[in-house]
């Protein structure tokens, strides 16, 4: 499916700095049960927003209307385990459309840029002045800026630059996904594979 | 000629295209799927108006969400109902082969693959699960993949990916009594954490590797997700085409001959280079068992929880969260501790040779009574073979209750889930908060430790049983 094009993004944030957060925790998976993609987003983060009963966790960072916003700032192994994608579908549908984070489990992040929610890696450091910035001020907006690769702290102007490849940042940046790219070349591949 | 390494030679001979500064058109051999990661692919396929471009390299198994009583019957639950005659019915609108519930060959996707000889060295295979990686056992390139990446692979057999840096693990010398591979996985990870394989694909290699049966083999390649690796595996010897000799996909006659002479080929140059290498020493490796929250947090079982001494910050804030959760203090010994559930079963080890290990050892014996025990065959194959051998009455005589093959109480998507504060100690691959069922505290470990714990109700080294 082709998604939001994906350009600058100033938005608040949403901190979560809990380490090794799996893809169980972003969505149960007796919650995978679906065969279509909508509506994950009410299941996102479950066990931690919600109790037995369903009512919500007030301690939990979703249910503290404090925070908003369409970034999560993540701690380090964010979305490991699982390769569920319907984790993605889950951030995506609730309202993220970037996660930030120091380390990213791999399956996970490539499900992100599949799905068109950008994972920006960041050092351990600039983590650290994102979590502080956003306790200072819950609404402090951060800038994330594809074209240019950038994410900064707009009320200090803390900046840093961050890694992604030219195809996946084209891509994104045009709302194009990989599908798009391999039917636009299948001669090569039935050529390739009449060969095997 | 250049040193290359058994995952260079295999990456680099299914590359269709580079993409400047981009990923590879990575071409698949072999794709397996299943009932809770392939619905929306399909339907993907439709929104586009496009089918199946090479239906007979896929192969399909409901494993996820069934029910592990009862299979002969409609499944009750709805939504696992709809889910698997939706995969029921996209295989059969694409003509994809389905090993459906009840049939010889159903099982758990990672069972039924190496069993029927689908997985052959050299391949490369992929799948909606992570634990893909099991197939890397045979000398094969194997990894999940998300559901984005299983419409690639229906619609045009390819996926785009970034090669993954190498990296070699070796273990060497002789494992102790007692010991299982998936000791060795578990001491692994606590080694080098959940995430320290993270951006690599990794060769397990040395002398205490290549002594392992098949089986063996795939319960460690199996759990290199589990330290964040794209996958694990092993170059094919004369284990693997052992194994392979004879089994239903495999090839045959003259094919078979030619297979194996290439087969051959596939192993690590000397003097090719990793990007990292690490070396294990089998001596070192004691039975393991986790304590926490992610596969990583695991200790010989003799051992203690580790302190937080030297932690701060995040890194010790989710660590107590982590314990927390389970009821287990830092510093205290793990031995002794009250259980209530045993699970023998999953992709990890729901093999024969597990079955067998678990039957050898509680043979005469009663599980405790405060302990419920489960044991859940990885395939109708499996299931087979454990009766044949005499093994169900071995383990009903136990107390263990025997249930139908699927992926059960390791991911809790059907009933087998454990209740909210239990302790079960199991054989699966995750100890995620929740992953047995909401609120259920999961200890992983071999299936020689479940075994004891079955028996005493309390965690206990398999060494101090019996004289085992």
């Amino acid at each position: 499916m082709a998604y939001d094009k994906f350009t600058i993004l100033k938005s608040t944030t949403v901190p979560l700095p809990t380490e090794n957060v799996d893809t169980d925790q972003i969505i149960p998976a007796r919650f995978l049960k679906a065969t279509e993609r909508e509506g994950f987003g009410d299941n996102l983060f479950r066990d931690w927003r919600y109790d037995a009963a369903g009512t919500p966790k007030s301690d939990f960072v979703l249910n503290d209307p404090t925070y908003n916003g369409k970034i999560l700032v993540a701690g380090k192994n964010f979305g490991s385990g699982s390769s569920r994608e319907h984790a993605v579908w889950a951030l995506y549908d609730y309202g993220f459309r970037c996660v930030v984070s120091s380390f990213f489990a791999d399956i996970f992040k490539n499900n992100c840029l599949n799905i068109g929610v950008l994972p920006v890696t960041v050092t351990p450091d600039f983590a650290e002045k994102l979590f502080s910035a956003i306790a200072a001020d819950p609404q402090t907006v951060v800038e994330v800026n594809l074209p240019q690769q950038t994410i900064t702290l707009l009320a200090t102007g803390d900046a840093e630059s961050f890694d992604i490849n030219e195809y996946k940042k084209d891509n994104m940046q045009h709302g194009f996904d990989d599908i798009d790219y391999l039917i636009n070349i299948a001669p090569e591949i039935e050529a390739f594979a009449s060969k095997r | 000629m250049e040193k290359t390494t058994l995952f260079d030679k295999i990456w680099d001979a299914h590359v269709v295209k580079s993409v400047p500064a981009g990923p590879d058109v990575f071409f698949i051999d072999k794709h397996f799927i299943h009932e809770v990661t392939s619905p929306v692919a399909f339907l993907n396929l439709e929104k586009r108006g496009i089918g199946v471009k090479y239906p007979h390299r896929t192969i399909a198994t409901p494993d996820h969400n069934v029910p592990t009583v009862d299979q002969d019957q409609t499944i009750k639950d709805k939504l696992s109902r709809m889910q698997v005659e939706k995969l029921r019915q996209n295989c059969a609108k694409y003509g994809i082969e389905l090993h459906d519930l009840g049939s010889a060959h159903h099982g758990i996707v990672h069972v039924i693959g190496p069993e029927l000889g689908v997985t052959q060295p050299g391949m490369t295979i992929v799948c909606g699960d992570s634990h893909t990686s099991t197939h890397g056992a045979f000398g094969a390139i194997a990894f999940g993949i998300g559901t984005s990446e299983v419409e690639m692979v229906l619609a045009t057999q390819c996926i785009m990916q970034s090669k993954a840096k190498k990296m070699r693990i070796s273990v060497e010398g002789t494992l102790g009594k007692g010991v299982t591979s998936k000791d060795i996985i578990l001491y692994i990870i606590s080694k080098i954490s959940a995430a320290g394989a993270t951006g690599y694909f990794v060769e397990y290699a040395g002398s205490a590797i290549q002594s392992l049966s098949m089986e063996a083999r795939m319960t460690i390649c199996n759990m290199s997700i589990e330290m964040g690796a794209r996958g694990g595996l092993i170059a094919p010897d004369e284990t693997t085409f052992a194994y392979l000799k004879g089994k239903e996909y495999a090839p045959k006659g003259e094919a078979w001959d030619q297979a194996v002479a290439h087969w051959k080929t596939l192993k690590t140059d000397d003097g090719a280079i990793f990007d990292k290498e690490l070396v294990f020493q089998a001596a070192d490796i004691e039975p393991m068992i986790t304590y926490g929250t992610n596969p990583g947090m695991g200790i010989k079982i003799n051992g203690n929880i580790p302190s937080t001494q030297g932690m701060e910050g995040s890194n010790k804030t989710s660590y107590l969260k982590s314990l927390d959760y389970m009821g287990f203090a830092p510093g205290e010994p793990i031995l002794g501790k009250s259980v209530d559930y045993v699970f023998v079963g999953s992709c990890t080890n729901g093999r024969i040779e597990d079955i067998r290990a678990v039957a050898q050892f509680v043979k005469g014996h009663k599980k405790a009574d405060s302990i419920t025990a489960w044991i859940v065959p990885g395939s109708r194959e499996v299931e087979k073979q454990a009766q044949a051998e005499g093994l169900v009455a071995i383990l009903e005589e136990a107390g263990f209750e025997l249930r139908q093959p699927g992926c059960s109480a390791c991911l809790a998507m059907n009933d087998d889930k454990i209740p909210a504060g239990k302790y079960a100690v199991s054989t699966s691959n995750r100890n995620f908060e929740g992953r047995q069922g909401p609120g259920a505290r999961t200890l992983l470990a071999s299936p020689l430790t479940v075994a004891a714990v079955a028996i005493t109700g309390r965690i206990t080294d398999p060494r101090e049983v019996f004289g085992n």
